[in-house]
Parts: structure tokens; C-alpha cells; sequence
């Protein structure tokens, strides 16, 4: 991966003139580079990593399994795109093994949850089964470490 | 009243260990632990945590009861990963049985060197600024060490024509460290031909502590090792704490011809007996895995280090562009003050701790050692600090 993805993965709000420090070059270069990322697309948004388990309304999240029939034509593309387009479901991936797609579900209280999987989820044409894990705690999200027990006892000078 | 101690104490040491002076670094450490909030450019190890893979190697042999002492030399699985990790990075080749000795860091087989080596009176060449135990260990050997001071004007290189200005019939060793702690310098493959030519034709043995030597940005590092002819004189000293994060392993390794890594066995029997074996089995796991690893922590570095160099230019201060390590070192002496001064001002004033360079040779004086294996967010306060710092003394 390129440097400057990189940096912005690790931080997506590092400035412009910080990351031209970092890579020896100019802010209008690096905001030239970061346009021409979003615009070919490599670059889909800028999100902030929330640890929901420590929001008191925070909400339930469900791992659901899903068996699917393919289509003669485009295989499992459209059901699940489909599937995809419910702001229910935070992610979507198509999966090889035991069943087809995986995805995180959110909402409210588990009822919600429950709820979309009974009446929208398992009755669509093209859905043949599912299996719904709620989790309980999360202790890594999208490569950041949710706990933070690292105490380091470095010392402040040493040679 | 008439105690059971002995009269004075100190007049019990032996003169040439009482008569080294307290560690510069060890006074200001002193200083900077008494204060809250520091942010400190004034470590010598890198931020990183021991990658995870290594560490969980650790734990596992503990598990399974690892316990035992080694091998004198080290675990010999060990030592035929070291030959190979060594020979893929300077295509020289030491046989694990008889020419690789696993140490207690760098630190121990520095010590075993010269103590092998040298006799009373047996002079040692090695370049300043440098890292602070070169000169103490020679003289605890009863050697007398031959500072050749290099300077920023030049790169803080290592030139021959230092060299032959301070060689004498009792030399017996050079003492090499590139990439440099504190000044980051480095060498081409031309410079070090030429520092391997003098070696040759004084008979030098040449002692290369290499514990930068993955932590090149620029260019490939090159050993002295590399040299035709070189193997025959060096003893290459390597270890695990920089490039693999490893420095509470404490865990280093010399590889030397066969008599003089038989001789440096010797001391290391009776003295240390042998290197801890949790470490070493945390070392045999990093051997397996290295380049992935290294390559981030030092991509890391590298763009730290631009951060660092970018931020002094535009606060005015002359600082030499380091080819590795993770040290800068920059010229502080147009404020018309001691390296020291310097720092404890700047302490006093914004909380950021740097090095005085004396600490590392008097020809330190006029510079600070900025480690720039501090975290992003630290290295940018700091500098931002400092900025405000400079611009009220100018």
C-alpha cells in the first residue's frame, strides 16, 4: 500500500501539511494525491472507529449467517446486494464454507435485531436459512485494539 | 563508636573504574524523572511494542517449561538462523558451531571483545560522538581508548585520513558503529573500502557494532563484513532490541573467526554462563519472520524522521539529514549556549526532554539527540515546542 494510504488509514484526519512533513513533499501535492484517490475510488470515505460497547444506548450487534439459492444468472450478486441495501446491515461479504453471505447486523435491543431477521431477512425469495450470533463484547475493530492495557514503563532517557 | 565498616569506602574502588565519570545520561535522567507531563525525544529504543508473534513465542515456551540454561554459545537452532539472517544481509557466511556466540545484548558482547583482545596499555581507536559505553569499557580493560571526532561539516563520517592521524604501533582495534548512535550517520561502500584498507594495512582487528544496521533509509546498509578480506579481522556485533523492538529481551549475538569467538566464550561462560533462553526462543521466532516486521517499523521511522528534519528547518536550526538509526542531531550552538544548557532550558521551559550531545563525546558539544522513535502525536508536540522555545531565544 501506498505511504500516504498508509498514514491516512492509521489517521484520516492528519492535515494535509502534516503529511507533506512526513513525506517530503508539498500539501497541494498530498491533496492533489488524496483527490485522485477518491476519485478513482480507492478512497470510499472517512469514518471514525467508536467503541459502541462503551455507549450507554449503544447498539446490539448480531454475526447472521445466511444459506442463499443462486440464480441462473449472476449467482448470489443480486440477493445480495439486495440484502445489502438494509441500513440494518452494517457489512455484507460473500463467503466460501458452510453457508453463502456474512453480516453485521445492528439495532436498537436485540428485539430490533430479531425483528429484521424474522420479517425481512428470511422471507425474501432467495433465502434459505440463517443463523443469528449476537455479540457480546468487542475487543478489536478495524485494526484498533478496543482495550488499551499496554503501561509502558519506558524510561524517559536512556542512551 | 567503632563500627565493623571499612575505612573509606571509596578509596576501595579500583582507580580506574572510580575514576570514570558519572554517565551524562544518567544525571539528566535523574533530572527529567522528577517532572510530570514530559514529553520525552530522550529514549534509545523503539516505541514499538516487541511484535506480537514474538512475544506470544515467549509465552508459549514458558508454558511448555522452558526454564533451562542453553548452550555457552546459545540455543544452536538459534545460532543457524543468526548464520543465515547474517549471510542473507552481507552474504558472509559464519559456521554456528564455532563462530557465533549468542550475548546478552550488544552491551555484553562489546564488553567481551575487548576484554578478549586488549591488554594494558593496548590502544583503541573509535569514532565520537558515539554510544556511551565505548570509552568506559575499554578503559575497565585497562586499554586506553583514541577518540577520532568526527563533525557535522562532514556527514559525521569516518574518514582514513582521521584515522591515520591517531594510529599508533599499540593500536590493536577499531571500533565501528554505522548507522550512528546519536548522530544517525551512515557510510557509502567507498568509505567503508577505505576504512577496511587501513585496517588491512595497520592489522587492525575491526569490532562493528551493527545494531542499526536494518534501520537504513536511504540506501542498503553496508558492513564492513562485506569488504573482501574483512571477515578474517572483524568481530560483528548485531542484536535483537532495535530492529525487532526486543530490548527488554536484552538479547545480542557476536560473530567472529573461530579463536576469537572461543576466546570471547571463555569470559562468557564464567561471567554470564549463558544468554537467557526465553529470550532466545523469542529471538529464534523473530529470525523466522523478520522482514515484515522491520519493513513497517522502519517506513515508520522513516516518515517520523522527514517530520522531525522538516520541523527544525523551518524553525532555522541546521540539523544533519541521518541516513539511519532513529536519532537526529542537530546544531543547537548559535544560541550561544552549552549543549546542556540547551537541554535543561528547554526542559524547564516546555517539558521536552532531548540528550545534550556531550553525553556522548565531548565533540558533542553544540548538539541535542532527538530520538525520533516517539509516537507521531509526541514527535509533533515536541517539535511545536521547541519552535516556541527557539523563537524566544532568537
Amino acid at each position: 500500500m501506498d505511504e500516504l494510504l498508509k498514514l491516512l488509514k492509521n489517521n484520516a484526519k492528519e492535515s494535509p501539511e502534516t503529511l507533506a512533513k512526513l513525506l517530503r513533499t508539498t500539501p497541494a501535492e498530498i491533496s492533489g494525491r488524496i483527490a485522485g484517490y477518491e476519485a478513482a475510488g480507492i478512497i470510499q470515505g472517512y469514518q471514525t472507529v467508536i467503541n459502541e460497547d462503551k455507549l450507554e444506548d449503544g447498539p446490539v450487534t448480531a454475526a447472521i449467517e445466511v444459506r442463499l439459492t443462486a440464480e441462473r444468472e449472476g449467482g448470489f450478486n443480486r440477493i445480495a446486494e439486495r440484502i445489502s441495501r438494509f441500513p440494518e446491515v452494517r457489512s455484507a461479504y460473500l463467503m466460501s464454507g458452510g453457508y453463502d453471505l456474512l453480516l453485521f447486523v445492528s439495532g436498537k435491543t436485540l428485539n430490533e435485531v430479531a425483528s429484521f431477521v424474522s420479517e425481512k431477512l428470511s422471507p425474501l425469495h432467495g433465502v434459505v436459512g440463517t443463523a443469528t450470533h449476537f455479540m457480546l463484547k468487542t475487543y478489536k475493530r478495524n485494526d484498533v485494539l478496543m482495550s488499551n492495557p499496554d503501561e509502558n514503563e519506558r524510561p524517559p532517557i536512556s542512551a | 563508636m567503632k563500627t565493623n565498616a571499612p575505612q573509606s569506602l571509596r578509596s576501595r574502588i579500583a582507580a580506574h573504574v572510580r575514576d570514570i565519570p558519572r554517565s551524562g545520561i544518567r544525571d539528566f535522567f535523574d533530572i527529567v524523572s522528577t517532572r510530570d507531563d514530559v514529553i520525552s525525544l530522550g529514549v534509545g529504543e523503539p516505541d514499538f511494542v516487541t511484535p506480537w508473534h514474538i512475544r506470544e513465542a515467549a509465552i508459549s515456551a514458558l508454558e511448555q517449561g522452558v526454564t533451562s540454561y542453553t548452550s555457552n554459545l546459545g540455543l544452536l537452532s538459534l545460532r543457524k538462523e543468526i548464520s543465515s539472517y547474517v549471510q542473507g544481509l552481507t552474504g558472509v557466511e559464519y559456521r554456528p558451531e564455532n563462530e557465533i556466540l549468542v550475548t546478552v545484548g550488544v552491551s555484553e558482547a562489546m564488553d567481551l571483545a575487548i576484554r578478549a583482545l586488549i591488554e594494558p596499555g593496548d590502544e583503541v581507536l573509535y569514532h565520537e560522538p558515539c554510544y556511551v559505553s565505548y570509552g568506559p569499557v575499554i578503559t575497565f580493560a585497562h586499554g586506553v581508548p583514541v577518540i577520532v571526532e568526527t563533525s557535522v561539516e562532514n556527514g559525521f563520517r569516518l574518514t582514513r585520513q582521521q584515522l591515520e592521524a591517531k594510529v599508533t604501533d599499540r593500536t590493536k582495534l577499531l571500533v565501528l558503529n554505522f548507522p550512528t548512535n546519536p548522530t544517525g550517520a551512515v557510510l557509502s561502500r567507498e568509505e567503508t573500502e577505505e576504512i577496511a584498507a587501513f585496517a588491512v594495512e595497520h592489522d587492525l582487528i575491526v569490532l562493528t557494532d551493527e545494531i542499526y544496521g536494518e534501520l537504513s533509509y536511504d540506501r542498503k546498509h553496508v558492513s564492513i563484513l562485506e569488504i573482501p578480506g574483512m571477515k578474517e579481522r572483524t568481530i560483528y556485533l548485531h542484536g535483537f532490541s532495535k530492529a525487532w523492538a526486543m530490548t527488554g529481551f536484552r538479547l545480542g549475538f557476536c560473530c567472529a573467526p573461530p579463536e576469537l569467538t572461543e576466546a570471547m566464550m571463555k569470559i562468557h561462560q564464567y561471567t554470564m554462563l549463558c544468554a537467557p533462553i526465553l529470550s532466545q526462543r523469542a529471538a529464534l521466532e523473530a529470525l523466522k519472520n523478520p522482514a515484515e516486521d522491520i519493513t513497517e517499523m522502519r517506513e515508520s521511522y522513516a516518515v517520523r524522521r522527514n517530520y522531525m528534519h522538516g520541523a527544525f528547518a523551518e524553525m532555522g536550526i541546521d540539523c544533519f539529514m541521518p541516513g539511519g538509526a532513529f536519532y537526529m542531531f542537530p546544531t543547537i550552538g548559535k544560541f550561544g549556549m552549552s549543549s546542556y544548557d540547551f537541554a535543561m532550558k528547554l526542559l524547564e521551559a516546555e517539558n521536552v526532554a532531548v540528550v545534550p550531545g556531550t553525553a556522548f563525546g565531548a565533540c558533542g558539544e553544540g548538539s541535542v539527540r532527538c530520538c525520533y522513535a516517539t509516537s507521531l502525536d509526541d514527535v509533533k508536540e515536541a517539535m511545536s515546542r521547541i519552535a516556541r522555545f527557539v523563537a524566544r531565544l532568537s
